[in-house]
């Protein structure tokens, strides 16, 4: 392509030519705006109870401070915590578990269609209802206690870890599958040697994840009955005793924290 | 993990000679891995013996999850009213908090994006903020604001903000870390100043990652939102809590099935509308 | 800054100019070590003349990019002096810095645009660094400016993919809409760090032409990083060829022999027979 010369007539042209108005997008931020302006309105969120609530704020900042440290509570917290990292663990496990195979079949490229959407709609009810729900179902089901958090978390992390797998094993390479088949391995091996490996690495990120997750719903489904620091929490809340809420608070920060430096380090270890 | 070695060859003496034998991993690997299978099995362990099983609960339960349902079906729809405007509640609740979080987030994000933010100290207390934000779930964020603003949506609100900054910020902070520096180092050269190398160089590359966040956090501040509720903080919640405190399992079954509904649209929605982002 | 200052000589010698013009590029024991005791320039004095196509010869490695890069500070001196318009460009900072750079315009190997933006968006930002930044938010641009950046994309043959997405663009395309973002900052100086190297031959002839006539109509100097030799002996007045982080030859493209070329690159098996 040979250059032309600066200086062949040309129609003038404008700032409105080079950025052309794009009426749709205008539209949705005003929309957005009028419909910020409404909802706060609907919600009653008004600038008076804004400004009485900063003023609460800071008493009830002022109650929760400093945190109680006092030994029987202390001993309690750390009975609820530790209440709170088994559910973790166990729901953990059991979820991963269970969403291994339910992960399989839901992927499309692996299964017949029939199979793989059943999965698949299963795996989207599990996912729908949050946990803390499900824990007051299981707590009707099976009583007050751990039980029902665990068996509420297991519900969520079959749902959340069924679907990354089943995303994960829909990404792999078939080419790779197709030459472990090509050697006439049977569908188990297949699934050994040739889809595992490819996933393999992702899975344990996922593990690891829905670890950090239920570790963090598990401190809430004590609210509900179903056990953990969750339970001490809204006691000592409904009680007002607002310092040993600050106490617990810290304490859930500070595992959370622990374990995100933890799961770095596994992590790396399973590269 | 540039120069560890990802597999080994191990030298055994076997008979007169000396064999190569391949090893899928490193001994310092193996031990790694051992250590963390080792670890998880204590734990599991650990935590099957010290949880509390009341076995007549146990052998209870199918009955217990049978009556259940039954109690459940048909739906009390003389209850739906209050559902409705529950719903609603719930809707606006998830949207203004999904909003409030995105404008507070923005900053906690620049600050924790280690190409953006030189300060180490500044990168730390950003990530201390967001770590904070993400660890407290929605429903303490609730206790939390229910005691100072007094029950009702505006306590759910800020509790979906600001448990969504940890989440909005930590995503949008790794996709600012992840902007190509080429065009960057391009406005830099010409001499752009901080705030319009942001605006050209880093926004741009920034949006889809943006509103795909979006999109996803409300998709998730929906389910949060209804649950609110069994706090105080407005929603759909404060119709659930009604029911089952009251033992009345068909006006619960109503909401639960509101809630399903709902939750299965926004998910159509939103994995609709990211797919047409990029 | 006096303007008769005797110019030092480098080691082939070219017969330089007695006078140096602010116009010039004058570098004085430029050193850069990333890693102390590893030094990439070492000591490095030259003058690059206020007009014309300057080309920077030599193999990877050997310091052709950290020096271009540390005339627009884009890499920092470990000590040495440049001296441009009248400035140190080594000790700027800041604003003085930032008002330096958009008088300088680079063009880059991998034309670093932004690839979300329109074509003309893109070559407005070359204006970015005479705006305040609640215009460029606003996207105020001059009429002015905007005119004169369709009259650059007609000059160069792209006047239909104005308000196309950057990223639409071919490589050689994009390469032009870099060239013209550079030249929307009425630059008084263009530094061109391997324009070239990501594009196919007829595509880059292109280029060079296009960098070559810039030269000569502006009237501004052009240095340009680039390791195609025939690229370089075809479109250079000069060419400074280093190695090892010095200069080991400078003058006009009729005195580069073989002997040079085994000095900067090394080895014979290269060259043609």
């Amino acid at each position: 392509m040979s250059i032309i010369l600066p200086g062949a007539a040309q129609p003038p042209r404008t700032l409105r030519e080079a950025f052309p108005a794009n009426w749709t997008v205008r539209a949705l931020w005003l929309g957005l705006a009028l419909y910020v302006i409404y909802a706060a309105g609907i919600l009653q969120i008004t600038w008076a109870r804004f400004i009485i609530g900063l003023d609460q704020g800071g008493k009830f900042l002022g109650r929760m401070w400093p945190p109680n440290m006092q030994a029987q509570k202390v001993q309690l917290i750390t009975e609820g915590m530790l209440e709170s990292l088994q559910i973790a663990v166990l729901a953990t496990a059991f979820g991963v578990l269970l969403a291994l195979p339910l992960g399989l079949l839901a992927a499309r490229n692996l299964t017949p269609a029939w199979a793989s959407w059943t999965a698949r709609a299963l795996i989207a009810l599990l996912r729908t209802f949050h946990p803390v729900i499900v824990a007051i179902l299981f707590v009707k089901a099976v009583g007050f206690g751990a039980l029902a958090g665990v068996l509420a978390l297991v519900v969520a992390s079959m749902g959340f870890v069924g679907k990354l797998f089943a995303e994960a094993i829909e990404e792999i390479s078939m080419k790779q599958v197709e030459a472990v088949r090509a050697t006439g391995a049977g569908f188990l091996s297949v699934l050994i040697m040739g889809v595992l490996p490819q996933v393999m690495a992702r899975f344990v990120g996922f593990i690891i994840y829905q670890l950090d997750s239920n570790l963090r719903n598990s401190t809430m489904v004590g609210i509900v009955g179903g056990g953990g620091i969750g339970a001490t929490l809204f006691t000592a809340y409904q009680r007002f005793d607002y310092d040993v809420v600050l106490t617990i608070l810290l304490v859930i920060i500070a595992i959370i924290m622990l374990f995100e430096v933890v799961s770095t380090r596994i992590r790396r270890v399973f590269q | 993990m540039t120069g560890v070695p990802v597999s080994s060859v191990a030298h055994m003496a076997v008979g007169t000679g000396i064999t190569r034998q391949w090893q899928r991993f490193t001994p310092a690997e193996r031990l790694g891995r051992y250590a963390v299978y080792l670890l998880s099995a204590v734990a599991i362990i650990w935590s099957l013996r010290t949880i509390e099983v009341i076995p007549e609960f146990l052998y209870d339960a199918p009955a217990q999850t049978y009556d259940l349902f039954e109690r459940m079906w048909p739906f009390d729809w003389r209850f739906w009213p209050t559902v409705l405007s529950g719903l609603i509640e719930t809707l606006h609740t998830a949207t203004l908090g999904t909003l409030i979080a995105l404008v507070l987030a923005a900053p906690v994000a620049l600050l924790a994006a280690r190409n953006i933010t030189r300060s180490v100290a500044l990168n730390q207390l950003a990530n201390l903020i967001l770590v904070s934000s993400r660890s407290v779930n929605s429903l303490i964020w609730a206790l939390l604001f229910v005691a100072i603003f007094g029950p009702g949506a505006l306590a759910g609100t800020l509790a979906i903000a600001f448990r969504s900054i940890g989440f909005v910020g930590k995503l949008l902070g790794e996709a600012i870390e992840e902007a190509q520096t080429g065009p960057i180092e391009a406005l830099t050269a010409a001499g752009a100043s901080r705030m319009a190398i942001l605006l050209k160089g880093y926004w741009p590359q920034v949006e889809p990652s943006f509103w795909s966040v979006a999109l996803f956090r409300w998709d998730i501040n929906v389910r949060e939102s209804a649950v609110l509720g069994l706090v105080g903080a407005g929603g759909i919640g404060v119709a659930l809590d009604t029911a089952t405190s009251n033992l009345y399992w068909d006006q619960a079954g109503l909401v639960l099935a509101t809630i399903f509904t709902v939750v299965v649209l926004t998910e159509i929605v939103t994995s609709r509308i990211r797919s047409k982002l990029i | 800054m006096t303007t008769a200052e005797p110019l030092a000589r480098s080691a082939t010698g070219n017969g330089g100019e007695p006078h140096v013009s602010p116009r010039d590029v004058v570098i004085r024991g430029l050193r850069k070590e990333y890693r102390a005791g590893q030094p990439v320039l070492i000591d490095v004095n030259v003058t690059i003349a206020g007009k014309g196509l300057t080309a920077i010869i030599g193999p990877s490695g050997t310091g052709k990019s950290t020096l271009i890069r540390c005339i627009n500070r884009l890499v920092d001196p470990t000590s040495g002096q440049i001296l441009f318009m009248g400035r140190d460009l080594a000790t700027l900072k800041g604003g003085e810095l930032r008002s330096a750079r958009r008088t300088i315009g680079m063009v880059f190997q991998e034309y670093n645009l932004v690839e979300r933006l329109s074509v003309i968006e893109n070559l407005l930002c070359g204006r970015l660094g005479y705006m305040p930044w609640w215009r460029v938010f606003l996207r105020r641009f001059s009429e002015a400016d905007v005119q004169r950046a369709f009259a650059l994309l007609e000059a160069v043959g792209l006047g239909e993919m104005a308000t196309r997405r950057a990223d639409a663009l071919s490589g050689g395309q994009r390469q032009r809409v870099g060239i013209c973002r550079a030249i929307m900052q009425n630059p008084d100086l263009i530094l061109a760090d391997e324009p070239t190297s990501s594009l196919d031959p007829k595509t880059s002839v292109e280029i060079m032409e296009i960098l070559e006539r810039l030269a000569a109509d502006r009237d501004i100097p052009v240095v340009v990083n680039i390791h195609n030799v025939e690229l370089a002996k075809r479109f250079a007045d000069r060419i400074i060829g280093m190695s090892k982080g010095v200069i080991v030859f400078d003058g006009p493209p009729s005195a580069l022999e073989d002997r040079h070329l085994i000095e900067i690159y090394g080895g014979q098996g290269w060259l043609e027979p």
